[in-house]
């Protein structure tokens, strides 16, 4: 085995059980843990694809930004093990069997599909210099609708955010 | 079986270099505390700490030994695991940035091997800091929630919104230093500012006065420290996130504190002070041996590092703290649109002046 074959199990099998990780714990706040971790695994696997610009983003967006605020509304929220509602044997006994039917049709669909083998040479496509020339000219259009709808999302938030303001001075 | 395909020399090199730079950041950030007290014993005409040593000079190690002997607490209502972890990553992220920060040129020895005096030269460099400083909240926030106690976790919350607030505006700030450097790795630009006067200032802080003003302040605010130290702002929250830890958990978040300071300095110093670039370098360099030019260069940016971080507490013992919505309103209202500004103004000085 060589160092990248033992990164790429080492880190597979963390991505995999961190993610087992989050949807067994019982504290939702080791289950965020459990995801940044799992963030982690995968900004793992991008450096190990020679794609450092994702990696790094990875773990700044999502890490850094996005779990921060999951973890702020469960900590404000105060959940814990014992505030979770108790499920009745129905619908406990209904999901086992919708799970395990996905499962099912995932498991077939898998069997006979060919997937691709990834290329183990490392490519340069993921550095930012390269990333940053694709994505403005071969895929400029697509680029610059997706900023648009980030550009309309923080418009919302900002309204969403003035209405309270409006109707606290309508009452008085 | 191939195990170890990578240079044994190289893993040697790299780890002596690690062990310097973490005992060095530590013991830089040991005697911070002191100098710290020493420059608020100044600015407020008192002595300090005088009774260990000369001028006190022995007083951090005489703390560090009163932290570690102190009886260590865990509350009995906090989550453990979440407890213990808080302190470990605040210092893990606080010890992590000093990776990709070049401390010095590179030495080119008789037999052609070249030393590095930098532990990654990676090409996202500058990104790698961010995504570091980004989840250096987790420490403050996981140790204040954990800890099972209101004041702390208003505290964290304090803390985590700050930085997430401060961020942005950090990060608009440096796009603009990156669209004049053209690099995100470290080492590129510090090399760009080589020297100091080339008919032109080529330090950065002369192209992006604006930048480095805005840079600083989200600095204040992401080290948590006056006028921007409101996590721990005693007379609203009494101790701040780490009111319920003792013994050498608090020392770590205390010590982690100073360890952001140091690296924090060093990353401004290589940003926009020209890292360990001095002017007449090139004379100095033709004079001496590769290996004392560098050596002049480390303690060159050392200097620097050292200016900025009493700089960094001039200003904690002479500007009062703000208020929170105070706070908020600089980071959103003031240095983002500001931040936002100077990109605009960078760009369009680069599109029709410099092409």
């Amino acid at each position: 085995m060589s160092t990248y074959e033992i990164l790429f199990w080492f880190l597979t099998v963390m991505a995999l059980s961190c993610a087992l990780g989050v949807i067994l714990s019982r504290n939702p706040v080791n289950s965020v843990l459990f995801l940044i971790a799992t963030f982690f695994a995968i900004s793992g696997h991008y450096v190990l694809m020679n794609a450092q610009f994702l990696a790094i983003v990875n773990i700044i967006v999502y890490a850094g930004a996005i779990m921060v605020l999951f973890l702020f509304v469960i900590m404000l929220m105060n959940l814990n093990a014992d505030t979770e509602p108790q499920k009745n044997r129905l619908v406990q006994f209904a999901g086992v069997i919708s799970g395990g039917a996905l499962f099912l049709v995932v498991l077939a669909a898998l069997r006979t599909s060919s997937v691709n083998m990834l290329e183990q040479s490392p490519t340069d496509i993921g550095l930012i210099k390269n990333l940053g020339k694709t994505l403005f000219t071969q895929f400029v259009l697509p680029f610059e609708i997706s900023s648009v709808l980030f550009l309309s999302a923080m418009i919302g938030a900002v309204v969403i955010g003035k209405k309270e303001e409006a109707v606290s001075e309508v009452k008085q | 079986m191939l195990l170890l395909q990578i240079d044994t020399a190289f893993i040697i090199e790299k780890i002596l270099l690690i062990t310097v730079i973490l005992l060095g950041s530590l013991g830089i950030a040991m005697y911070l505390t002191w100098a710290e007290r020493k420059v608020a014993a100044v600015m407020q005409d008192r002595i300090g700490p005088a009774r260990a040593g000369i001028f006190g000079l022995l007083q951090p190690l005489a703390d560090g030994g009163k932290l570690f002997f102190k009886e260590e607490i865990i509350p009995d209502r906090s989550t453990r695991t979440l407890f213990i972890l808080g302190p470990a990553l605040a210092m893990l992220t606080a010890l992590m940035t000093s990776a990709v920060v070049p401390w010095g040129p590179d030495i080119t020895l008789e037999n052609g091997s070249v030393i590095r005096l930098q532990v990654a030269d990676i090409s996202i460099g500058i990104l790698f800091i961010f995504g570091v400083v980004s989840l250096g909240v987790y420490g403050v926030m996981l140790g204040g929630w954990a800890s099972n106690n209101k004041f702390s976790l208003l505290s964290s919350i304090r803390a985590a919104s700050q930085a997430i607030s401060y961020e942005l505006a950090m990060g608009l700030s440096l796009v603009a230093v990156l669209m004049m450097t053209g690099s995100l790795s470290l080492r590129e630009i510090v090399e760009q500012q080589h020297g100091f006067w080339d008919g032109y200032f080529t330090w950065n802080f002369f192209k992006q006065p604006l930048g480095f003003l805005i840079f600083l302040i989200c600095a204040f605010a992401e080290l948590n420290r006056a006028p921007f130290d409101l996590p721990e702002c005693e007379s609203e929250l009494n101790m701040g996130y780490h009111q319920e830890y003792s013994s050498m958990k608090l020392g770590f978040y205390l010590f982690a504190e100073y360890i952001n300071l140091f690296v924090s300095s060093a990353v401004i110093i290589t940003l926009f002070f020209g890292g360990y670039n001095f002017p007449f370098m090139d004379k100095v360099a033709g004079a001496a041996s590769p290996i004392v030019f560098s050596l002049i260069c480390v303690l060159i940016f050392l200097t620097k590092i050292i200016c900025c971080i009493l700089f960094f507490m001039f200003i904690r013992w002479t500007l009062p703290r703000f208020r929170y919505d105070q706070l908020m309103r600089l980071g959103w209202k003031s240095l983002i649109p500001l931040a936002l500004f100077n990109m605009v103004v960078t760009g369009a000085a680069i599109l029709w002046i410099f092409k």
